[in-house]
């Protein structure tokens, strides 16, 4: 028999029945959606036309349209890359990490991270693309049988390692998500008025039942992709801070980048789930699902993943200095003290002093200062990359190659494009698709809701 | 229910101390640099296995967990060998000064005066560039901050579960998660700086970022073993009957994981550095893979290749014959890597292995399984007044 100790807080409230968190889930879907949405609609379609117009500029023109030269070749680009890939780590973070360590909080938040996940590592993947400049040959990255001779992808390269690691992330974290939302888009076929809605999600439920053979494969399926997801957790971000790590540049090379990055990524996936399910909860009415305890949770593990990444900033500085190499240590001076210093002072404030407010769980409970702070954190976490890439670069080896970089509109508009780009899938997943895994929801009703916590506590009085 | 120190396990325990004091004693007479190197490692790897038994037990009070409630007590006991270790740690650090000073050999090279001194030939100036941190002095300074931290805290936290036992209630819960809290972020700093102090220093010229993270990974996966060693240990003589197949899954998991995480830290550390290929950086490695190359591969199937194995099913974790098993090897495992990490620095190419240092890690394990034994029978080993028990008895996965 499953226990709960009276310590542990509800995660449904509201005293729902089975049927209840159905109507509860499927009425965004259901009905008609709401001024707000239009207006988050039509603003998400303006950046994303405006990140299809600087995107055909730049493919159109050549990447000089960048404000990237010799000696800073990589900029906001690669910045935006590892920005998005980070974002996409909390989707498997929840649904594979916390399910191992049975986190049932994570039940109401992991539909919306992953497709969180989904949509961030799109917006990653459209960076890479589109900083080759010709993304018509980027298929070269793949190890394909080719008519050019003997050329061949370099094994060696961390950035081929890089195209293996974000691919697979991509198509497990897909599968995952897809494989979770079928007994969902089953119950709205199942309750669908309109012909329309009935074939669609007849499509995407794939022929669903609902019976114990179906719900036996299915889980089946879960704990195979939870097992795969769980390393990927951790490699996709490794390898991408290899593809700073193994070169022999003072800043990028230092062997904690990779457990650093991704403690980085959790810690601003983490960010980005609280800045979007604060609205959703709000929007979609769904404080009874996503309550304050699920908020509390999100901020330890800001605050944990943020104290992780502010003693890897020291551990960096401190050791820059002890390893006695001029370089490396000029590189870290540089960074505080030199041109970009604003940009590391931001980042210092935004991911190693604001995640610590969170000790107080009067701010850990307060939805309004939890919004604030993952905004902090998400600009924050911004800035550690640019910190990384551009400070590192700018002033390398000869003195007399320094040079400073500036971003041109067509990069802002790349960069503030992709929130377009990410917003509006994400908006009509909002639309369409359940937010919440209902199905697996339920499972936790008997043991974790307010009701069966008012039951456990009268059978306790007896 | 009770443990009770048989005497058996009084009489085991002094034997491996006897073991390890002629073992120290013959080292000393026949190769005193690696006997100096040897009581080194045994008192760093033991005392950081007694620091991982307070660190999961903090890590368990912050997460909120239940399903350890009933086998708390065990890293409870750990943690009682913690002010043995800083004194043993006070004796070689201070005997190793002495004996250096009187022309024998260092631990650390940076303890050599002429090193600073810009008119000997000796004078270094990358180590004397580091001299505002290791130094005398400051060095000391830390390590007594360390073991009055981390004593500090272990008691602390074996007093408030003493204190739960008799009075109940909620109240010392509650303080014990704010406790493990405070204790987590001072054990985050402390656990890379003292590597860096005790470990990475020997090597001095050399550095590398991740050192701290992946001496803390190696050095939990051998607390975790001593706490699933001890577990199955106990569940074996009957006297942990509420200790099911589900908690040991757990602890069987956390085997896994961490083996995983270790293995992913070591590649990380091993790859870049390799990869690089800077002077400086790879000395390390060269050393210990051309005149350690056994030990070195050693190290990496034994820590990885076999917990991976072993443990990869759900049955194997369950079971207290194999956690036995796969713990003693990873014990075994984590002292090579230790040893790895400690010895070369101080004797580079001449190294062995033989009954002396075999002998000297038994003395250690002897120690250290008298003292927390006598803590694990000081104390009923189930926590009743936890207000979590009821989870924990009731655990099923």
């Amino acid at each position: 028999m499953h226990y709960e100790s009276e310590l542990r807080e509800p995660l449904i409230l509201g005293d729902k029945t089975y049927h209840q968190i159905t109507e509860d889930i499927c009425r965004p879907i259901e009905g008609k959606a709401n001024k707000w949405w239009w207006i988050a609609f039509t603003i998400a379609s303006a950046a994303l036309l405006w990140w299809i117009i600087s995107v055909s500029y730049t493919v159109g023109t050549g990447l000089g349209v960048w404000g990237l030269n010799k000696t800073v070749g990589w900029a906001w680009d690669i910045t935006n890359f590892v920005w998005w890939v980070g974002i996409g780590h909390a989707g498997t973070l929840i649904s594979a990490i916390l399910l191992l360590f049975r986190q049932k909080w994570r039940l109401s938040i992991n539909r919306s991270a992953e497709a969180m996940t989904i949509f961030a590592v799109i917006c990653a993947a459209s960076f890479i693309v589109s900083h080759m400049g010709r993304p018509w040959v980027a298929y070269w990255p793949l190890p394909l049988p080719n008519q050019f001779g003997s050329l061949w992808v370099n094994f060696n390269s961390p950035l081929v390692w890089d195209v293996f690691a974000i691919s697979t992330y991509f198509s497990v974290s897909l599968v995952f998500w897809y494989s979770g939302l079928i007994p969902d888009f089953a119950a709205v076929r199942d309750r669908a008025k309109t012909k329309a809605s009935k074939f669609w999600y007849t499509i995407l439920s794939f022929g669903w039942t609902g019976t114990a053979k179906n719900w036996q494969r299915f889980e089946e399926l879960s704990l195979v992709l939870a097992g795969l997801s769980t390393p990927l957790v951790l490699s996709v971000h490794s390898v991408v801070s290899m593809d700073f790590a193994t070169s022999v540049i003072p800043g990028w090379h230092t062997t904690i980048f990779p457990p650093y990055f991704v403690a980085g990524a959790i810690f601003s996936g983490f960010a980005m789930v609280q800045t979007l399910l604060i609205i959703t909860r709000k929007v979609l009415n769904m404080e009874d699902y996503i309550t304050i305890y699920h908020i509390d949770m999100m901020n330890r593990i800001i605050l944990l993943t943020g104290s992780i990444v502010g003693v890897a900033y020291l551990t960096e500085f401190f050791i820059a200095w002890y390893s006695g190499v001029e370089y490396e240590q000029y590189a870290f001076i540089n960074r505080a003290t030199g041109p970009y210093w604003w940009a590391y002072w931001s980042m210092m404030t935004c991911n190693v002093i604001t995640p610590q407010l969170f000790w107080s769980s009067k701010l850990r409970t307060s939805v309004f200062a939890t919004f604030i702070i993952s905004i902090f954190v998400n600009i924050g976490m911004w800035f550690e990359r640019f910190v990384i890439i551009v400070t590192s670069l700018h002033r390398d080896y000869v003195p007399s190659s320094w040079a400073m970089y500036h971003p041109t509109w067509v990069e802002v508009g790349i960069f503030i494009g992709s929130l377009g780009l990410f917003f509006v899938p994400f908006l009509l997943f909002t639309r369409f698709f359940p937010v919440i895994a209902m199905s697996e929801l339920k499972t936790i009703v008997k043991s974790s809701s307010s009701q069966a916590k008012k039951k456990g506590a009268d059978n306790h009085g007896h | 229910m009770n443990y009770v120190l048989s005497n058996r396990a009084r009489m085991i325990s002094f034997i491996l101390i006897g073991i390890g004091l002629i073992s120290i004693a013959a080292s000393f007479m026949t190769h005193s640099h690696q006997a100096w190197s040897n009581l080194l490692h045994n008192t760093f790897y033991f005392m950081v296995i007694a620091l991982c038994g307070t660190f999961f037990l903090a890590l368990q009070y912050a997460a909120e967990a239940g399903w350890s409630v009933s086998v708390k007590r065990i890293p409870e006991a750990m943690g009682a060998f913690l002010p043995y270790a800083a004194v043993l740690m006070l004796i070689v650090f201070f005997g190793n000064l002495i004996a250096g000073n009187n022309g024998g050999h260092y631990l650390y090279h940076w303890l050599h005066h002429d090193l600073y001194d810009p008119a000997s030939p000796e004078y270094d100036k990358i180590i004397d560039g580091k001299s505002a941190y290791l130094n005398l002095p400051f060095f000391v300074t830390r390590m007594l901050v360390y073991f009055a931290v981390w004593i500090g805290f272990t008691l602390t936290l074996r007093k408030l579960s003493l204190r739960e036992d008799k009075e109940g209630g909620q109240a010392f819960y509650k303080k014990a998660k704010r406790i493990s809290a405070a204790f987590l972020v001072l054990f985050a700093i402390t656990s890379s700086t003292s590597a860096w102090d005790f470990v990475m220093s020997i090597d001095t010229h050399w550095y590398s970022t991740l050192f701290g993270w992946y001496t803390f990974a190696g050095l939990f996966i051998s607390g975790l073993s001593v706490i699933g060693i001890t577990t199955a240990y106990l569940v074996k003589k009957g006297l942990m009957p509420w200790v099911t197949e589900h908690h040991l899954h757990d602890i069987g998991k956390f085997m896994f994981a961490f083996s995983v995480f270790w293995t992913y830290l070591w590649f990380a550390q091993f790859m870049l550095i390799w990869y690089a290929n800077i002077p400086e950086e790879v000395t390390y490695f060269m050393l210990r893979f051309d005149h350690y190359r056994v030990l070195f591969w050693t190290n990496f199937f034994i820590n990885f290749i076999t917990p991976f194995i072993v443990l990869m099913t759900r049955d194997a974790k369950r079971k207290t014959n194999t956690l036995l098993i796969v713990g003693v090897i990873l014990i075994i495992g984590h002292w090579i890597d230790t040893f790895l990490m400690i010895t070369p620095g101080v004797v580079g190419e001449h190294w062995h292995i033989g009954w002396m240092e075999i002998g000297t890690a038994l003395g250690f394990a002897g120690l250290f399984m008298f003292v927390m034994l006598n803590a694990l029978a000081k104390a009923p080993l189930l926590r009743e007044n936890h207000p979590m028990l009821q989870e924990s008895l009731h655990h099923s996965i």
